[in-house]
């Protein structure tokens, strides 16, 4: 009964229909092991112990009655850029403290119909900005393989939680790489799916044009039914897709005969941690002996990926973030005019990377820097987008590292933000193209800190993608491994 | 592509921003070495790209004009509106004057 927190989803559901175990049991499993973990990993930012046993009482009651929801009685962590209603949401930001959300984001919604029950609200860098999520306006995480690590970022609260077995899955959110960096670099699957796959509606935003959410978990499967749950047109979020959702899990077949790979020659330059570059050779020399044949392609634009996204994220984001003025919920300091109390607000409530983000993205949309700034991105962003469509002429999908490096220690890049910034450096393009792409483990360097494998797919495509990485997982052991915790 | 002090208290006067003296200083150092990095991307000829503002399938989106939709019924109380803010009187906000 003690490793039930190591279950994965699937496992877990297995158990649960067989009647095994209670979502009872697995629930108390998970909150003993936040309880002896917790300390050192510091993945949570509220875990709601009380609601969460509740729910699990619930779904056994409901699995009595016959419900087969698909993730009925399943403990998941929610990143906290999710509102959730009734339960404090801060974004891991100061200026949203105390912040108690009138309702649920549309994909939460989703997850509670499926039956999941919520353990708590994670860790993140403060509005999803950063790679190690020492951004937090509260606390860094540590990595569970090696806790004097980071966890990557932004989601790296809802990675360390299902790395160091807190969670079964998690979710997260992805702008530039929020998601897949951060499963890199704890060793998980974790999926960006198509922009407008899933429904934005209730994610705090950060730049409405890239936002997306995503499942982070152990498997392939896992992570593929949390996204069957999640993804889908939403009334209110016009940006989302109104073409259904195809059937993920079915997909999951170990078969890559006939499919084309794609190895860009940019993903593989100088920069790139040699272990991280064979690990991934290695990973597409397992897809060819299975049959799958490798292209070389080129995305020439990609070393423009970085700028572009460093001008149009936080112009996005300095619009976004201008609702947070002391009016209407959050942090206020109080000033003799509205303008002196906006700005004490603002100074005292904003961490330092969401400072450095507003103002660049105020600087890249004011008048006389527009051209030059902010549609000289977006005319770049075409330029990426067109890489990519080229490519996908020749080949399925596309394969390379999910991250140049595996996990680096606590402060070691928090004093030059660019030395940070250059950690998404292979995540940024699929996000600036709106494609899917995945991350999920394929090796270990000396130190035995996991390294992971991308694969993008055309648009709406998830099904290919994940057809690639289910095969690759079932031909090697990666995901079995666990941190030494 | 080096920041002046004043570019930078104007860029966070835009933003309402209010900044130590050392606050202004480390920024600008840092917003100048962000946008010298940036300015690689002057080195493309993009006269005749078109820009890309959005990847998504976008165009407009309309719905019935229905009161008694899932949209519609979802609608705050002004109850939940307000129990988050700072500071309320009667059902409204309440602000500082404006100068």
């Amino acid at each position: 009964m003690d490793t039930l927190y190591d279950l994965t989803v699937h496992a877990a559901l297995s158990r649960l229909n067989a009647g095994e175990i209670s979502s009872l049991d697995l629930t108390q499993a998970l909150l003993a092991r936040i309880q002896a973990v917790e300390n050192n990993v510091c993945a949570y930012l509220r875990v709601l112990e009380e609601d969460a046993l509740k729910q699990a009482r619930y779904a056994d009651q409901r699995r009595a009655e016959g419900d087969l929801s698909p993730l009925l009685g399943i403990p998941i962590a929610l990143k906290d850029t999710f509102s959730t209603k009734g339960v404090e949401t801060t974004c891991g930001s100061q200026i949203l403290r105390g912040y108690i959300p009138p309702f649920d984001a549309t994909v939460v919604r989703r997850l509670k119909d499926a039956g999941a029950v919520i353990l708590g609200k994670t860790n993140q860098d403060e509005f999803a900005m950063g790679s190690s999520t020492e951004n937090s306006g509260f606390f860094p995480t540590h990595n569970p393989w090696d806790l004097t690590r980071v966890p990557g970022g932004s989601s790296g609260g809802s990675a360390a939680a299902v790395a160091a077995g807190e969670a079964l899955a998690a979710l997260g959110t992805d702008t530039g790489g929020s998601v897949r960096q951060p499963a890199s670099l704890c060793g998980l699957v974790g999926v960006r799916p198509t922009y407008g796959r899933c429904s934005r509606y209730g994610l705090i935003a950060f730049a409405s044009s890239l936002d997306q959410p995503g499942p982070l978990a152990r498997t392939v499967a896992d992570a593929a039914l949390l996204l069957q749950v999640i993804a889908g047109h939403d009334p209110r979020d016009g940006t989302s897709w109104p073409d259904a959702v195809p059937d993920y899990l079915a997909a999951l077949r170990a078969d890559v005969r006939g499919l084309r790979i794609g190895v860009p020659k940019e993903y593989f330059v100088t920069g790139v941690q040699p272990d991280v570059e064979k690990a991934v050779r290695d990973a597409l020399n397992v897809l060819q002996n299975m049959g799958a044949e490798l292209v070389e392609v080129t995305l020439p634009h990609s070393e423009y990926a970085l700028p572009v996204y460093y001008l149009i994220a936080p112009a996005e984001a300095s619009a976004n973030l201008a609702r947070f003025d002391g009016m209407r919920y959050g942090l206020r300091k109080e000033g003799a005019t509205i303008e002196e109390m906006y700005a004490r607000t603002r100074g005292a409530g904003f961490g330092p990377e969401v400072i450095r983000r507003i103002m660049l993205g105020t600087y890249a949309l004011s008048a006389g820097y527009y051209d030059a700034y902010y549609l000289k991105a977006q005319q770049v962003r075409t330029l990426i987008k067109s890489d990519f469509d080229r490519a996908f002429e020749q080949v399925d999908v596309i394969i390379g590292p999910t991250s140049p490096v595996t996990a680096f220690r606590l402060g070691e890049r928090t004093a030059n933000p660019l030395e940070m910034y250059l950690a998404d450096i292979f995540t940024l393009s699929q996000a600036l193209a709106g494609i899917p792409a995945l991350s999920l483990p394929c090796g270990c360097d000396a130190q035995g800190l996991p390294i992971g494998l991308q694969i993008a797919a055309p648009a709406l495509h998830e099904v290919r993608m994940f057809q690639v990485a289910y095969a690759y997982e079932q031909a090697t052991t990666w995901h079995t491994r666990r941190p030494p915790l | 592509m080096a920041l002046t002090r004043e570019e930078v208290a104007h860029i966070a006067e835009l933003a309402h921003l209010e900044l130590s003296a050392d606050a202004l200083a480390l920024y600008q150092e840092q917003l100048s070495a962000i946008l010298d990095y940036a300015a690689s991307l002057q080195a493309l000829d993009t006269t005749a790209i078109p820009p890309t503002a959005t990847v998504a399938p976008l165009h407009t989106v309309l719905r019935d004009d229905t009161q008694d939709g899932d949209i519609a019924e979802s609608a705050l109380s002004l109850e939940a509106v307000l129990r988050n803010a700072p500071t309320v009187f009667e059902d409204c906000f309440l602000a500082p004057p404006l100068r």
